[in-house]
């Protein structure tokens, strides 16, 4: 297998599904003559031509709304949110249509539309380059949110948001679009979405997490003198809580991290499913160790606001001390 | 009667000084389908009030008076083009060989009222405003894309040209020269706002050179001046010149829907003397003066549609209740677990 960086592996999924299906098309900003800001949908528009990889007006609501006339046509469109926050205004029509219309037609129509873009912080950017928004995705009825923390998982993932018969949303976190480089699969590699992937065993303390968070939690493990078990969910709906209530059972002690602000943050989901379904197995609080409910700060100070592997190994060892 | 303003298409005369004149190639037969489309909307709504009143069916959406701009529109279009309708045509379906039990059930809050868009080749009514554009745009992108030669239509009103969801819609149609018309039917009023409220814009088809589209304005309660224009703009359509924008005049002379009470900000004259030159009225009386619509043929034509809503409310109330598990279905074509467990 061939080491390759997280937007390299993006690009190669991409390449390899318009490949397989003629039906897709991805549209965005940006994505044809330029080949993405972040070189995600280079390549495409000269090997599909530019009515498969379409650069469109600068309109990210149009983006999505007519991506679901375009579904309505027969397309499987892939759309490109240039960063999430420029995705804010295509939330209208998230809401509105593509979290709904299949069940508004009655089950008859599918709506297999795939929006990506990259997210979070810690790449020292302008104001509005550096949220995590995916709770107000996740908590839209109707549609799916995956994101990967790792190369090989972004091309799985990416593949399997494509061919999915729901809208699904990949969040790319984008301060892992560089590095680390990791093993990425030759060929067609799918990841199912749904299942979560434990990015490093252990029997102390669970560090559940997603995206950039997942590297800062194995961080946070080796600074540990207990052992600390990582559970990167990767998928956020379908969520696979069988693999969080398994290692939980095993450690009884659980740290949840998000980068994203904390209140009604997908961090809150996953602590109340372990105290819904696993309470009697805990033998400490489950500890959110989160962004603060502020806006997303000067960039100069964003490590101020980003989760630390110090902040969640003091959240570990609180836990561990119960 | 709209007052005779410049550049507003009209083809219906008034019976006296103004001359009816007549769209080329639209044989008797046509016309009459135009005036059996018109009969059947207006008898669609007026029972619907009547329905709602009786607690029959829920919250309705009115339309009376906006029949011209529906049938001279829908009835134009191919058969594999596709409509796009907000919820001012609900009904606009029933052109297309709907029953009217679906979208009684659709009022009614009944799951049998949501149909399947390929079926009759008409969208699923569009309740927020405006954000189904995009997908009337994306559509006829789409189908162009694949070489096919349908269209699309989509209906809003004139409030609706003030959301940024109509903008990003015509822009794209015009960027991608998509072969879409953009209907706004411009009855004056978004609720209690009035068009003054709503822009300073002197027409609303002047926003269509912005967009390097054309704009056309046609009396809305002229069926045939709205069938023409539409007839001229799918020809562009199809021929690759792209979207045209359809300003329809037209005036509410009715609530907004069966909730609101306009006597707070109408003007009760100008109601009255809209109600007066309604469009199902100026149409059938033009029939007349051509000799193509008699008593009995427009006695025979009206009896035909009020047998079809009173088969049509029979039908939707013969329905048995909804299944509580209809809640779960469809949100997703493959649920996720949470969805099972929850």
């Amino acid at each position: 297998m061939a080491e390759k960086t997280l937007v390299e592996a993006v690009n190669e999924a991409l390449h390899g599904e318009m490949e397989r299906d003629g039906a897709i098309m991805v549209l965005g900003e940006d994505v044809g003559r330029a080949g993405g800001v972040f070189r995600a949908t280079a390549g495409l528009r000269d090997r599909f031509g530019a009515d498969r990889c379409v650069d469109t007006p600068l309109a990210e609501a149009g983006i999505l709304g007519t991506a679901v006339g375009l579904a309505m046509a027969g397309w499987r469109p892939v759309c490109e949110m240039q960063y999430e926050s420029f995705s804010y205004p295509c939330l209208d029509q998230l809401i509105t249509h593509v979290g709904r219309y299949h069940w508004r037609t009655g089950g008859a129509m599918e709506f297999p539309l795939t929006i990506r873009m990259p997210t979070g912080g810690g790449v020292r950017a302008p104001e509005l380059h550096e949220d995590s928004p995916e709770a107000y995705y996740v908590h839209t009825p109707g549609v799916k949110v995956a994101i990967p923390s790792t190369p090989a998982d972004a091309k799985g993932l990416l593949a399997a948001a494509i061919r999915d018969p729901d809208p699904v949303v990949i969040f790319e976190p984008k301060a892992l679009y560089r590095s680390p480089r990791g093993e990425v699969p030759e060929g067609e590699h799918v990841v199912p979405l749904g299942l979560a992937r434990v990015a490093r065993e252990g029997t102390d303390v669970t560090l559940v997490a997603y995206g950039a968070m997942v590297q800062v939690c194995l961080e946070a493990a080796d600074a540990l003198d207990a052992s600390a078990e990582v559970i990167d969910i990767r998928s956020l709906k379908p969520l696979d809580e069988e693999a969080i209530l398994a290692s939980v059972a095993k450690t009884g002690r659980v740290v949840v991290v998000q980068e994203a602000p904390r209140v009604a943050g997908f961090g809150a989901e996953i602590v109340a499913v372990i105290a819904e379904k696993a309470i009697l197995d805990l033998q400490g609080p489950i500890l959110r160790v989160t962004g603060y409910d502020v806006p997303f700060p000067y960039w100069s100070i964003e490590h101020e606001y980003l989760p630390t592997p110090e902040r969640v190994a003091a959240a570990a060892r609180t836990v561990l001390s119960y | 009667m709209l007052p005779a303003e410049p550049g507003v298409r009209r083809i219906i005369g008034d019976g006296e000084e103004v001359a009816d004149g007549e769209v080329e190639g639209l044989g008797d037969a046509a016309l009459l389908d135009l005036y059996r489309g018109m009969v059947l909307l207006r008898t669609y709504d007026e029972r619907s009030l009547v329905y709602h009143r009786q607690g029959r069916i829920g919250t309705y959406a009115i339309f009376w008076g906006h029949e011209a701009i529906q049938v001279g529109s829908a009835l134009a279009l191919a058969d594999e083009d596709w409509i796009f309708p907000s919820y001012r045509e609900s009904a606009i379906g029933l052109l297309r060989g709907m029953p009217p039990e679906t979208v009684l059930a659709w009022w009614r809050g009944h799951p049998a009222g949501w149909w399947n868009p390929a079926e009759f080749r008409v969208a699923s009514i569009a309740v927020p405003i405006a954000t189904h554009v995009p997908h009337a745009v994306g559509y006829a992108w789409g189908a162009k894309l694949k070489g096919r030669s349908d269209c699309a239509i989509a209906y809003f009103g004139d409030g609706a040209t003030s959301e940024g969801a109509f903008h990003e819609g015509a822009n794209f149609a015009a960027v991608m020269r998509a072969p879409a018309v953009l209907l706004c039917n411009n009855n004056q009023w978004a609720i209690s706002t009035p068009l003054s409220a709503q822009t300073r814009a002197e027409s609303l088809a002047d926003k269509a050179v912005g967009y390097g589209m054309p704009g056309v304005r046609v009396d809305g309660g002229d069926v045939l001046a709205v069938y023409e224009a539409t007839v001229e703009a799918l020809a562009r359509a199809r021929a690759g010149e792209g979207p045209t924008f359809i300003e329809a005049l037209t005036y509410r002379a009715a609530p907004h829907a069966t909730a609101d009470d306009p006597s707070a900000y109408w003007d009760e004259e100008r109601v009255e003397e809209e109600r007066r030159n309604e469009c199902l009225g100026r149409f059938e009386h033009y029939l007349r003066r051509a000799g193509v619509l008699t008593d009995a043929l427009a006695e025979e034509i009206k009896a035909d549609a009020l047998a079809r809503m009173k088969a049509g409310i029979a039908a939707v109330e013969a329905l048995p209740p909804p299944d509580p598990a209809v809640v779960f279905a469809h949100a997703y074509v493959d649920p996720p677990p949470s969805l099972r467990d929850g």
